[in-house]
């Protein structure tokens, strides 16, 4: 640990880089973090001091995200990416090895401090997985020898900067591209076309072209953005939601990562057409590897004029974006935890209405759009509306990208114009004998075989773009549990049903998958199901219970075959809890023991 | 009153001014909607979920959603109940409730809305968290066993007191209430009794000390008469066995 006053001006220094703003409590807590390993108590104290508010502010941030630590936490932090697709490429093998190898137990931190070894919700490497992070920095590809000079890079305490770049590389599987990743875009150009027809113009094409949320609420983006620009307010705001944290979705990681302009040029665009000067991109802690690159990107858009003061030499045209990050909070992808987040807060959602167009950032209007949609927006300016909306179907408009992982060959991203069957996407990612699909991660729909038929667009099946394929290889009850654990762990805690409701049906699939579950227990998941789904605060209680309700109805045998005949089973196993009585009793009958070694003598 | 300016809820019509919620119009109107997190004399918070309405067929909490013209609000129904009675069994699991024990029994917002809701029992399976008593207060008794979150207290102590003294932290099922110090105990505060904070809980999480168990069961607050006709515990006086300083 640090001496106090070393620590002290650590501390000052970081928060003087962020002008002492409260709004950028959780990038100073991240900083803090990355010089100290983790947040003591007296680091808590003293960026409240520095920052001039109260230490439970603090706290309350601290204790909120994942990835940061209020515990004495190893130098080297490796999170293993625990979504079921990691799972189906066999990462708890490897977890169990390194855990094994370093000499640390799972969850918990080395004795001598170096390195913590834990699990984390996915990190969005489902198409070159088993992936991790180190210190946030996303690891791919993970096998036994790469683990093993992993092992020896931590206990020579190698410096992750000297660290091999190949276990960093982050590979863009692109295989199917259509009009947004297709065709090429010259930076600047949806610009020049807002400052040609003017805003107006450019919210017609944006009317005309159906263009909605591509984060997979599907709000058509033009009314939105229209909803914001007639909002009273002298500051408005342009955000990114960049928090691409639905397991099995990593299409945004693909655009920030190779197409950061054409998203950068969506959200410039916004803000003219809303008469917004600052954006802000939310980008998901788990993609901390793109930062400094993200931040070249909009540095040399400000040399080129298309960002910033005088954009194209207009000075009534000035914006500029700045990059926030994210530290492991699932419910930050709802836009107004989001918008909580990003003033620096706990990521909480807010009571909707008003919404963010009227009240969002710092209570000013404010448009939240997820990456695609920016992109997809920028593609507009240019092509106009009419152009977009010749792809798709009726009710949707233009494109989607699909993140495609688990069993298929070809695991990547396919862009597909709206419309298109769910069959025809797994022949095209390889998908031999799926049984059944994820689609739109755990809080979206699990499809079996005879819905292949079904087609994806927001009048049948909606999607953010997670689709994880499961083969006839597969428990898809394993899938199942894997989803609920997810949720147990990404619930906020505001609103009881989604608090208490996650950890209650986790029991509940735990307690059939290891087959002590009865008829009387599918019951209570869809009751209990029923009152997560209609009483929940926001979205992620909402739509919690999904995966469950779902595969009770689409895959009835995967419960069934691990049902005890009897009607009821209580949660609790009476002779597990008489055990230690009948051992202090002197009870010798076989029938009052569950092991044999008690028998022999041994205290239960 | 134009026709305007009312919706129906259960088929009665309730007049609201323009900004109000459907809880405070109904409030207002008489008609009883059960809560927890909810206190009129704060801001809606919409957490505990349990007063949860249909609204045009959609189920919304009731103090956080705004009243509308026309609105048709459904409150008193089997289904609606059935709902209810499932979020207060899941407080009832997530702590550790010992009515029968409890100071508070009988004068328990808690247990008088389960009551109403018809809940007789807990159904779920319980969690039993450990969570250890704070008695450091010379004054006040800290029984986090029985803390449902609401916020009340932090708002109280933080919005009313001007003391802060306490916060929720933590996320998901670890959320839990505490104590604004570094040790993290109430003695260490300026917290008193007389705080507007020790009078908004709708459990028995902060209790006095030097008395208790005065008023016989069968006297209590709730004994004789359901919630919906004797009112919230925090808005009646002490000398009426509520919780509220005149």
């Amino acid at each position: 640990m640090m001496e106090s006053s070393a620590l002290i001006q650590t501390i000052r220094d970081i928060v003087q880089r962020h002008n002492k703003m409260p709004t950028r409590l959780l990038q100073i807590l991240r900083e803090v973090q990355d010089s100290l390993t983790w947040l003591s108590a007296e680091a808590i104290n003293a960026v409240a001091g520095e920052l001039g508010i109260s230490p439970d502010k603090v706290r309350s941030v601290a204790t909120f995200y994942s990835f940061l630590y209020t515990e004495p936490h190893g130098s080297y932090d490796i999170l293993f990416s625990d979504n079921i697709t990691d799972r189906m490429l066999g990462n708890r093998e490897l977890l169990h090895y390194l855990s094994e190898r370093l000499g640390v137990e799972i969850n918990s931190t080395r004795k001598d401090g170096l390195v913590s070894v834990g699990t984390t919700s996915c990190t969005g490497m489902c198409d070159q997985g088993p992936a991790a992070l180190v210190n946030g920095y996303a690891l791919t590809r993970l096998t036994k020898p790469r683990l093993d000079r992993i092992v020896g890079l931590v206990n020579a305490k190698t410096p992750l900067e000297q660290w091999p770049r190949e276990f960093f590389e982050v590979v863009s599987h692109i295989h199917r591209a259509d009009i947004l990743l297709g065709r090429h875009f010259a930076d600047g150009a949806a610009l020049r076309a807002v400052l040609k027809r003017g805003p107006d113009a450019i919210v017609e094409e944006m009317v005309k072209s159906g263009l909605r949320g591509q984060g997979g609420a599907g709000f058509k983006s033009a009314a939105k953005w229209i909803s914001c620009r007639n909002a009273p307010g002298e500051v408005k705001y342009v955000v990114c939601n960049a928090d691409e944290g639905e397991p099995g979705t990593f299409k945004d990681r693909v655009l920030m990562q190779d197409f950061a302009d054409l998203v950068f040029e969506g959200m410039t665009v916004c803000g003219r057409v809303i008469g917004a000067r600052q954006g802000f991109v939310y980008l998901r802690g788990e993609y901390r590897y793109m930062v400094d690159a993200l931040k070249a990107t909009l540095q040399s858009r400000r040399e080129a004029g298309l960002l910033g003061e005088a954009i194209l030499g207009d000075p009534g045209f000035s914006f500029d974006i700045d990059i926030h990050l994210g530290a492991g909070a699932y419910v930050c992808g709802e836009e107004s935890a989001l918008i909580e987040s990003l003033e620096g807060k706990h990521g909480v959602p807010r009571i909707r209405p008003p919404f963010p167009t009227t009240h969002g950032y710092l209570n000013q209007p404010t448009v939240v759009n997820n990456v695609e949609t920016f992109a997809s927006a920028a593609k507009i300016a240019v092509q106009g509306g009419d152009w977009f909306a010749s792809r798709g179907t009726a009710e949707s408009k233009g494109t989607k990208l699909l993140s495609l992982s688990g069993d298929c060959e070809r695991p990547g991203i396919y862009e597909y114009p709206f419309g298109v069957t769910v069959r025809q996407v797994l022949e095209d990612c390889g998908a031999k004998n799926p049984q059944g699909i994820q689609m739109a991660g755990p809080a979206g729909h699990m499809i079996s075989e005879k819905l292949f038929d079904r087609r994806i667009c927001f009048e049948d099946l909606a999607t953010g773009g997670s689709f994880m394929v499961f083969d006839h290889s597969r428990d898809i009850l394993d899938g199942i549990r894997n989803f609920a654990h997810f949720f147990v762990h990404e619930s906020c805690g505001f609103c009881t049903p989604c608090r208490v409701g996650t950890s209650l049906m986790r029991d509940l699939v735990d307690k059939v998958h290891t087959g002590h579950g009865t008829r009387a227990d599918l019951e209570e998941m869809r009751k209990l199901g029923q009152i997560m789904r209609v009483g929940s605060h926001c979205g992620l209680g909402q739509t919690a219970p999904n995966p469950v309700l779902d595969s009770l109805d689409q895959f009835p045998e995967s419960y069934e075959r691990r049902l005890r005949s009897t009607a009821f089973e209580p949660a609790f196993d009476m002779n597990a809890a008489l055990e230690q009585a009948r051992w202090l009793t002197g009870r010798t009958d076989p029938d009052a023991y569950l092991d044999e070694e008690i028998l022999q003598g041994a205290m239960p | 009153m134009s026709e305007e300016s009312t919706f129906t809820l259960d088929g009665r019509k309730v007049p609201f001014r323009d900004g109000q919620t459907i809880m405070a119009a109904a409030l207002a109107a008489g008609v009883y909607i059960p809560h927890l997190c909810f206190n009129p004399e704060f801001p809606p918070h919409g957490s505990c979920r349990v007063c949860l309405v249909k609204v045009n067929g959609r189920m919304q909490a009731s103090c956080t959603a705004p009243a509308m013209a026309g609105q048709v609000v459904q409150s008193e129904t089997e289904e609606i109940r059935e709902i209810r009675r499932g979020i207060l069994q899941m407080l009832f699991v997530e702590g550790n409730h010992v009515c029968p024990a409890c100071e508070k029994s009988g004068a328990c917002q808690l247990q008088a809305v389960a009551y109403y809701v018809g809940m007789l029992a807990p159904h779920y399976t319980h969690f039993y968290p450990r969570r250890p008593v704070d008695a450091s207060h010379p004054d006040a008794l800290l029984d986090f066993n029985r803390c449902i979150l609401c916020e009340l207290c932090v708002r109280a102590s933080r919005d009313v007191d001007g003391k802060n003294v306490f916060a929720v932290q933590g996320r998901g099922i670890k959320a839990h209430l505490v104590v604004n110090t570094p040790s993290g105990k109430l003695g260490a505060t300026d917290f008193s009794l007389s705080d507007k904070a020790a009078q908004v809980c709708p459990t028995g999480t902060i209790l006095s000390k030097h008395s208790g168990y005065e008023i016989p069961i069968g006297q209590r607050l709730y004994d004789r008469k359901p919630i919906n006709v004797v009112g919230d515990v925090a808005a009646l006086a002490v000398s009426k066995g509520g919780r509220r300083h005149d």
